[in-house]
């Protein structure tokens, strides 16, 4: 008995203690993205291989989940009659959720494993040791560009995962079944609202912060990890950490902010 | 700083540090002078990169002072700490290049974030060094391209980019075989002739070590056991210390000898 509370204790002081260095992580990163000087060049990278990188992969993600949506939503309307709000329910689920959070993921597994492997190995092979001995600060160098990069490209891969997914539903709906292409948009102009896009892009703006912050310093504090972060196995395991982590954030902070904002 | 009362430039008092259970440092006392050479030697494990650690900082002590230019670095605040480390170089002993850079990329760094020179200044300077390391020629490589000694140079030519005051060696030579850390001896003599660095060495290259060393410093069981010239430190009567001059000296001679012969196999 005594040996379980022990373990307990144990691991919520290793838990609390795993969220304060994260919570200090965050703010330093943030303090170092608002301080001088500003360099535009790294963070044009990090958009580069955040965002523009991403594209593709948004592109096809966000047409597959609008014609799932379209194919789906007419079969289940038909049944009440009203395929003609297919434009509206394709419009406002994808906006509302599935854009900003399907972007998310996608992105986490695109470029937030990459961030975390690559801060790993940095951390590994005495990299950001050598930052800091050179009075680089590693904030700055290599936390502050992705930041901003991640809050940037967020808003815009999600906006563009909306815009593929309408017309992917559009695709489905009106030149495939054969609703009609006015009533399609026409249930979009009438349902869509500032509200709702809103929504969309206070999710995709805290998802962007929160899957860099959970890659990065996931990464950043590989020698912390429980069980040793080290060598190539310590570098996937806290990989695989993050991802599944930023994933399970990028879902909560969805129901949060919904719960919030409707 | 430089008009400090004393020409002491790195100190540590009673230093304590545990690893979890293990106990690496325990009161550990250490002067380091400016522009004089101190190796640290003692046998694999016993703590001297973590020593090292602690005089840049990186590392802070249970219990003791690290005195760095006559400043607490475990009371002083994160920016002063990386102001102090402004004045530092290090080789690292996997030399910790960045990888995903070329090794231009990796000599510029310090001048590209710490200074505001122009990019074509920059080129010149880093030309420079790396000319005076032998490396022309190697600029656009990436460091997984070049050998281990060429790493160290790289490294090498990255930690006198600023001109330090103080630079710290990790092990400079390990994994080299002989004619490569005589290389690198070499081109530590000439820099530091140059540059009039203060530099501090963590080795177990024992004979050869001593030829550069103004100060031997032997870490056993935790304490310094002795911080002499190389010539007393052969001598010394300390017990750790004979113990250790008898055992690494043998070896390596003979070490030697057999590389010697491969060479001339070859």
């Amino acid at each position: 008995m005594v040996q379980f509370l022990e373990k307990l204790g144990d691991q919520c002081l290793h838990l609390l203690e795993q969220l304060g260095r994260m919570g200090i992580f965050l703010f330093a990163c943030l303090w170092c993205v608002v301080k001088p000087p500003y360099k535009i060049f790294p963070i044009i990278r990090q958009i580069h291989f955040i965002g523009s990188r991403s594209i593709f992969v948004i592109f096809f993600t966000g047409a597959f989940t609008g014609m799932v949506l379209g194919l789906q939503g007419y079969y289940t309307l038909r049944k009440f009659g009203s395929e003609g709000l297919l434009g509206s329910a394709v419009a406002l689920s994808l906006i509302r959720e599935l854009g900003p959070v399907v972007a998310a993921l996608m992105v986490i597994g695109r470029a937030g494993s990459a961030i975390c492997a690559e801060i790993g190995i940095m951390r590994n092979s005495e990299q950001i040791d050598a930052l800091e001995c050179m009075a680089i600060d590693p904030y700055k160098y290599l936390m502050a560009p992705k930041f901003v990069a991640g809050v940037l490209s967020m808003p815009l891969l999600t906006a563009l995962f909306d815009v593929v997914g309408i017309l992917g539903g559009w695709l489905i709906g009106v030149v495939l079944l054969g609703i009609n292409e006015g009533t399609y948009f026409q249930a979009m102009y009438a349902s869509v609202e500032w509200q709702d896009i809103k929504m969309g892009l206070v999710k995709s703006l805290v998802f962007g912060l929160l899957l860099i912050w959970i890659a990065a310093a996931k990464g950043y504090f590989l020698h912390f990890e429980r069980g040793g972060g080290f060598g190539a196995e310590g570098v996937s395991r806290t990989t695989t950490d993050a991802v599944v982590l930023s994933s399970v954030a990028v879902l909560l902070w969805d129901y949060l902010i919904s719960a919030i904002m409707l | 700083m430089s008009d400090a009362p004393n020409d002491i430039v790195i100190e540590l008092k009673d230093v304590h540090k545990a690893f979890g259970a293990q106990k690496v440092l325990r009161g550990v006392h250490l002067q380091v002078r400016e522009g004089t050479t101190l190796v640290i030697v003692g046998a694999s494990g016993q703590g001297k990169s973590v020593i090292l650690k602690h005089m840049l900082g990186l590392v802070k002590p249970e219990q003791g002072e690290v005195l760095v230019f006559g400043r607490d670095l475990t009371r002083i605040r994160a920016r002063e700490v990386k102001e102090i480390r402004t004045h530092f170089g290090v080789l690292f002993q996997n030399a910790a290049l960045f990888d995903s850079m070329t090794v231009f990329d990796n000599v510029a760094l310090p001048l590209r974030e710490r200074t505001k020179v122009g990019e074509e200044r920059i080129r010149a300077s880093v030309m420079e060094k790396l000319d005076l390391m032998d490396l022309l020629g190697a600029e656009d490589k990436y460091p997984a391209q070049i050998s281990g000694g060429m790493r160290k140079r790289v490294g090498l030519a990255r930690a006198l980019m600023l001109n330090p005051r103080v630079v710290f060696f990790d092990e400079p030579t390990t994994g080299l075989d002989v004619h490569k850390s005589n290389e690198i001896y070499r081109l530590f003599h000439r820099t530091q002739q140059q540059l009039k660095y203060t530099a501090v060495i963590v080795s177990h290259d024992v004979p050869k070590i001593f030829k550069l060393a103004d100060t031997v410093a032997l870490l056993a069981e935790g304490v310094i056991q002795g911080c002499m010239s190389p010539e007393e430190f052969q001598l010394a009567e300390n017990p750790l210390i004979r113990e250790f001059v008898e055992t690494t000296m043998g070896p390596i001679y003979s070490s030697d000898k057999e590389e010697s012969i491969l060479y001339e196999t070859l």
